[in-house]
């Protein structure tokens, strides 16, 4: 990696042609990780500059769909943080399920969707797939092409299987896929109720209210401002009482609405709206 | 005067370890002076599904607590942090950290180069850099930058090393201050922590 040649005064001008013609804010995007990003793809493209790079998401709009893939990090695993999932099967979910016969989920951020599959098949184990309404989205419209495939690499079911069976489901992973052609094929039967959505939670309206809310290794990609921003939009689209999970290393200590929210487990990062 | 051209211009120190560093990062912080003024940012390769034990082993033994910080935590004077499990630890340029889960770098995750790098930029000539023994490379550019930017580089003395790769690597790249043994990087923290007073 060779940062020095991206200065803040590029990475400004660069936002700010991304705002005006796309109508996407990333100014509020933390900067260490924008910055790698920016400089990653300078480097994937040749472009020799920021410049070039600008000049381009001017003169060919369709570039900009690859600009987005390539600036958000999309690295995701199956039942990551495999004690989070058991905390949800063991006690976030049957407790919803106490006051309500449905649940409404909502992944934001599901990238390429192994999130949403790890819930699919915990909620099968529990045999109340069926009562659950799941929406999964992502700013970045080819990785949700790719969730909704649900082909893995089968070199990551190595690794997901580990997390499974620390998650102590009641089968094995290998339940729930065929291998083909090199690939992990998720039965698709376990997301054919999930409806995959396109969209951005920085400019993005509140579009539903949920039950519960994972929202994880999401907002790392934003400082604090935005941060407090998007939490406030998650409020909105939470039930009172309803669960927003955030990822291990996040924390809602700082933020503006903390104040809303009681923390269910700490170490899991579960917290549950107590005010609207 | 003491043997290293010290002063107090320094804000922050920043370790990165690998292979064969767990005992050198130990008696480290089991020999701090009390009451150290300096952050220690810690990026250490690690086993990347072991969420917990490692920052309490490091615990136990440390003058100052362990901790690994959260996203967008500010960097505290006089605390010890390390780089959690399977993220990269940045530090951003208002002094607070940022987790990121991007591509391993340098097959790691932490990257011990992105730890370095991102506190050169945000610490410019006020960091110090220290780089232990490990089987790999990843650390060196870390150093360099930091070197670039005006901070002190010291790196392990190799023979020394479980496992030089590391120290070497980094010599190899930039200029290196100091070339030293745990026990000399001990008594330069000593030294450091005198300017302070
Ligand atoms: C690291 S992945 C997290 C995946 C999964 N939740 C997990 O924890 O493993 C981060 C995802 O956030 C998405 N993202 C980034 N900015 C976003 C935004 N403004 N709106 C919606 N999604 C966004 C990225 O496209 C990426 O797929």
């Amino acid at each position: 990696m060779h940062m020095q040649d991206v200065e803040i005064s590029d990475l400004r001008r660069l936002t700010k042609v991304i705002l005006d013609e796309y109508d996407y804010d990333f100014t509020n995007y933390a900067m260490s990780s924008f910055r790698r990003r920016i400089q990653r793809i300078l480097e994937l493209y040749k472009f020799g500059n920021v410049n070039m790079l600008i000049k381009r998401l001017k003169e060919d709009r369709e570039f900009f769909d690859e600009f987005i893939s390539e600036v958000t990090v999309n690295v995701t695993e199956m039942f990551r943080d495999p004690s989070f999932w058991r905390e949800l099967r063991d006690h976030i979910i049957p407790n919803i399920l106490l006051n309500h016969n449905t649940i409404s989920i909502w992944h934001a951020g599901c990238s390429s969707g192994e999130e949403v599959f790890s819930m699919a098949i915990l909620l099968r184990e529990m045999k109340m797939l069926d009562k659950a309404k799941i929406i999964a989205t992502d700013i970045d419209t080819s990785i949700l092409d790719r969730a909704r495939r649900g082909a893995y690499p089968i070199k990551n079911m190595d690794l997901n299987e580990k997390n499974y069976i620390r998650f102590q489901g009641s089968g094995k992973l290998s339940d729930y896929y065929k291998e083909e052609n090199g690939k992990a094929m998720l039965d698709p039967s376990l997301v054919e109720n999930v409806s995959w959505r396109q969209h951005d939670l920085v400019k993005g309206i509140v579009f539903n209210k949920f039950d519960l809310i994972l929202c994880r290794n999401v907002m790392i990609y934003f400082n604090q401002n935005l941060q407090n921003e998007v939490l406030k939009k998650l409020h909105e689209s939470l039930f009172k009482y309803g669960y927003l999970v955030i990822g291990s290393k996040e924390s809602l200590i700082w933020c503006e609405i903390a104040n809303k929210f009681i923390v269910v487990n700490n170490e899991e990062k579960i917290y549950k709206k107590i005010k609207d | 005067m003491g043997r290293f051209n010290v002063n107090n211009q320094y804000k922050a120190i920043v370790i990165g370890g690998s292979a064969g560093s767990f005992q050198g990062i130990t008696k480290i912080l089991s020999n701090l002076p009390d009451n150290f003024q300096l952050p220690i940012i810690m990026c250490l390769h690690r086993l990347k599904h072991v969420r917990n034990g490692f920052v309490e082993a490091l615990s136990i033994k440390s003058i100052m607590e362990v901790t690994e910080p959260y996203d967008k935590q500010s960097v505290k004077r006089g605390k010890v942090y390390l780089a959690p499990a399977n993220y990269h630890l940045s530090v951003e340029l208002g002094q607070y950290f940022s987790l990121s889960t991007e591509e391993m770098v340098n097959n790691s995750r932490p990257s011990i180069d992105i730890t370095l790098e991102t506190c050169a930029y945000a610490y410019r000539q006020r960091l110090i850099g220290i780089i232990l023994s490990g089987a790999n490379k990843d650390g060196a550019m870390g150093m360099k930058r930091i070197k670039d930017r005006g901070g002190l580089t010291i790196a392990q003395d190799p023979a020394e090393c479980m496992i030089d790769t590391m120290p070497k690597a980094a010599m190899a790249l930039t200029e290196i201050d100091y070339t030293l043994k745990i026990e000399e990087i001990i008594q330069f923290l000593i030294e450091l922590h005198k300017q302070y007073k």
